[in-house]
């Protein structure tokens, strides 16, 4: 509007009189903080203040606070300050800014950083027990929930669950079978490379089928499935939480883990051993074309080797580990979501968790597989 | 505020909006009187929110020109954060900030002062809008549905604005809190000059502090003025709003 702001200061005796002139508004903050400190000691010095506010031209709550704050600085231990010369149109304002910041709470004492960090460490120890608790839930009420359908299969929610088939099924198709396929021919690459220094080059097909069959496809394409459909699992339901959608169901007598959970898991547990299986195939292949053009392997003989390396057995223990991982993750997934609190920062951070901890659940449940297999001979 | 000033705050001409086929705004036309308090009322999802957002330059118009304070408002406009302050209808706090920091956001964006001062003045406002300062520290999930308004209203009076939207802001507060939150408003619109746009169903606002009440329908306004004179009208669907059983019940309490 006009000019800057000022703060004109005459003092007789032991009185002082402020005059503040021009716009005293948010604009002008840096000019108005430095003349209410550049007059801060004369205030201190005086016992009576006088504020006359007839020079203002423009003045909002930041200004009005400022000028508030100098007349407390001077009012305090006995002393007196007065406000003169108020406008009407700014009397409303001055009378409302003297109302503000007088019960200022005391700041929270700053905590020990040493029993901050126990304290942390705790309530994690705390909380793996009530992440446990909460995943045997599930997996109980998802059970009650099988016990119920097979009892009444007409209550199987059955469009939902072609569809969650279709999402994370179909859908999932070509990208999982095209990062299986640049995985097996990666590990096919690898062993001719290195195999070819001491003529091992023909066991590079017993390698990619055994660990492809048995490890890889199935563990690749849980982890793919635990980043693409367990986030979107978590999202879901976590939106769906957080705009009260889930009370609403259960308000109308229907059970959420029949109505969402359920349908997602199944399409899950039946959606990931044929992801496992679709991936596998697409690694042998990858490996196949690997074998021709690198390795100088035809088709014929890279078929007939993996012929002999691999057996039924080791396809089995592979696609026998897909549906608890599905299980796994299914639950990990949808709990994170049910455990989405009412802000969006809350969502972010639950579906994070539910990605990691249903890859790292995987990784463990295929060491377990693992020691599992290997004692029974498998 | 100085002298030689438009006499409008706003200014809409021949607005048209839409969305797909469907036209909402149909060569709307409204001017916002520089310090007044209008009130926009209209039917649910006649385009009340619409308007509001198209003038702050949310969603894009068809034609028509917008004037805020004398400048033509083309698209997404800079340093508006200055202009006006908005209060959305559910609050639209920053859920991973705090109560004090979702106030201190546009003075932290937009000026520079000490963080004691920025303190200080958080605090000023939530006290203003009728918060106490122990609720400062509360993240925006732990606040009930009238508390989240009113820090919408402080961080939307963060700045001191001349120009404040207000998207149903009494909704969700009780009588006592919304008489409350409506004298705020008066005192505010007083001391700053502010205009106010104001959407709202609550009758005893437009009563109480609306200077003007205008009435949206058919994409159109139908009829601006004076509550007393939009009682007046013969427009069929103000009639039915001013003069349905909810109404007349109110108004006759009030007189």
């Amino acid at each position: 509007m006009n000019t800057e702001p000022l703060l004109l200061a005459t003092s007789s005796g032991d009185a002082l009189k402020l005059r503040p002139e021009g716009p005293w508004t948010a604009a002008n903050v840096a000019t108005l903080e430095t003349l209410s400190r550049s007059v801060g000691a004369e205030v201190d010095r005086s016992r009576v203040v006088t504020l006359d506010m007839s020079g203002i031209s423009a003045l909002d709550t930041l200004g009005a606070w400022v000028l508030e704050k100098l007349s407390r600085r001077a009012a305090s231990s006995g002393r007196s300050a007065e406000f003169i010369g108020v406008a009407d149109h700014f009397s409303g304002l001055m009378d409302e800014v003297r109302q503000v910041n007088r019960h200022t709470p005391p700041p929270a004492a700053a905590p020990n950083p040493v029993l901050l960090r126990l304290g942390d460490l705790g309530k994690s120890t705390v909380g793996a027990r009530e992440d446990i608790t909460i995943f045997l839930q599930m997996l109980g009420a998802l059970f009650m929930a099988v016990v119920g359908v097979l009892r009444r299969p007409q209550t199987l929610r059955l469009t939902s669950l072609v569809y969650q088939l279709y999402r994370i099924g179909w859908q999932a198709i070509p990208i999982v079978a095209l990062i299986t396929f640049l995985i097996g021919a990666i590990i096919a690459q690898q062993g001719f490379f290195h195999f070819r220094r001491f003529g091992a080059e023909s066991y590079t097909v017993d390698m990619v089928g055994i660990l492809v069959l048995r490890e890889l496809g199935v563990l690749i394409v849980a982890i793919m499935v635990a980043g693409r459909s367990g986030s979107a699992y978590t999202a879901e339901l976590g939106s769906m939480k957080m705009r009260e959608e889930i009370d609403a169901l259960s308000t109308m007598g229907l059970d959420p883990v029949d109505v969402l959970i359920l349908p997602r898991v199944a399409a899950l547990v039946i959606a990931l051993p044929i992801l496992a299986f679709i991936g596998s195939i697409a690694a042998l292949y990858g490996g196949g074309l690997v074998a021709q053009f690198y390795g100088d392997m035809g088709p014929a003989i890279y078929i007939a080797r993996l012929h002999e390396a691999i057996s039924v057995t080791h396809f089995e223990v592979g696609i026998l580990k897909a549906p608890f991982m599905a299980l796994v993750i299914g639950i990990v997934a949808c709990s994170e979501g049910l455990r989405v609190k009412g802000s969006a920062e809350s969502l972010g951070r639950q579906t994070t968790t539910s990605v990691v901890k249903s890859i790292f659940l995987v990784i463990v449940l295929d060491g377990l597989f693992a020691i599992f297999f290997a004692s029974i001979g498998m | 505020m100085s002298e030689h000033q438009e006499e409008f705050a706003i200014r809409v001409r021949d607005l048209v909006v839409g969305f797909g086929r469907q036209t909402v705004l149909d060569h709307l036309s409204l001017d916002v009187r520089r310090g007044e308090i209008l009130g926009l009322v209209g039917a649910s999802g006649g385009g009340k929110s619409v308007l509001m957002r198209t003038i702050i330059g949310l969603i894009p118009r068809r034609g028509g020109t917008i004037e805020v304070m004398g400048e033509p408002i083309g698209g997404r406009t800079r340093g508006a954060a200055t202009a006006w302050g908005i209060l959305f209808q559910q609050g639209a706090l920053f859920s991973s900030l705090t109560v004090r920091q979702n106030v201190q956001f546009p003075l932290r964006e937009n000026l520079v002062l000490s963080p004691e001062l920025m303190d200080e003045i958080a605090i000023a406002k939530l006290e203003m809008v009728g918060l106490r300062a122990q609720d400062a520290d509360k993240y925006p999930a732990e606040l009930s549905g009238g508390m989240t308004k009113r820090v919408a209203l402080a961080r939307a009076l963060a700045l001191d604005p001349p120009i404040l939207f207000l998207d149903e802001p009494t909704s969700g507060l009780d009588p006592i809190a919304a008489g409350d939150f409506d004298a705020l408003i008066r005192t505010l619109q007083k001391t700053l000059g502010l205009t106010v746009f104001m959407v709202t169903h609550d009758l005893a606002s437009l009563t109480t502090v609306c200077d003007r009440v205008a009435a949206l329908a058919d994409g159109k306004i139908v009829a601006i003025g004076p509550m007393r004179e939009l009682l007046q009208s013969e427009h069929p669907w103000v009639r039915a709003y001013f003069h349905g059983k909810r109404s007349q019940m109110l108004q006759h309490e009030m007189r």
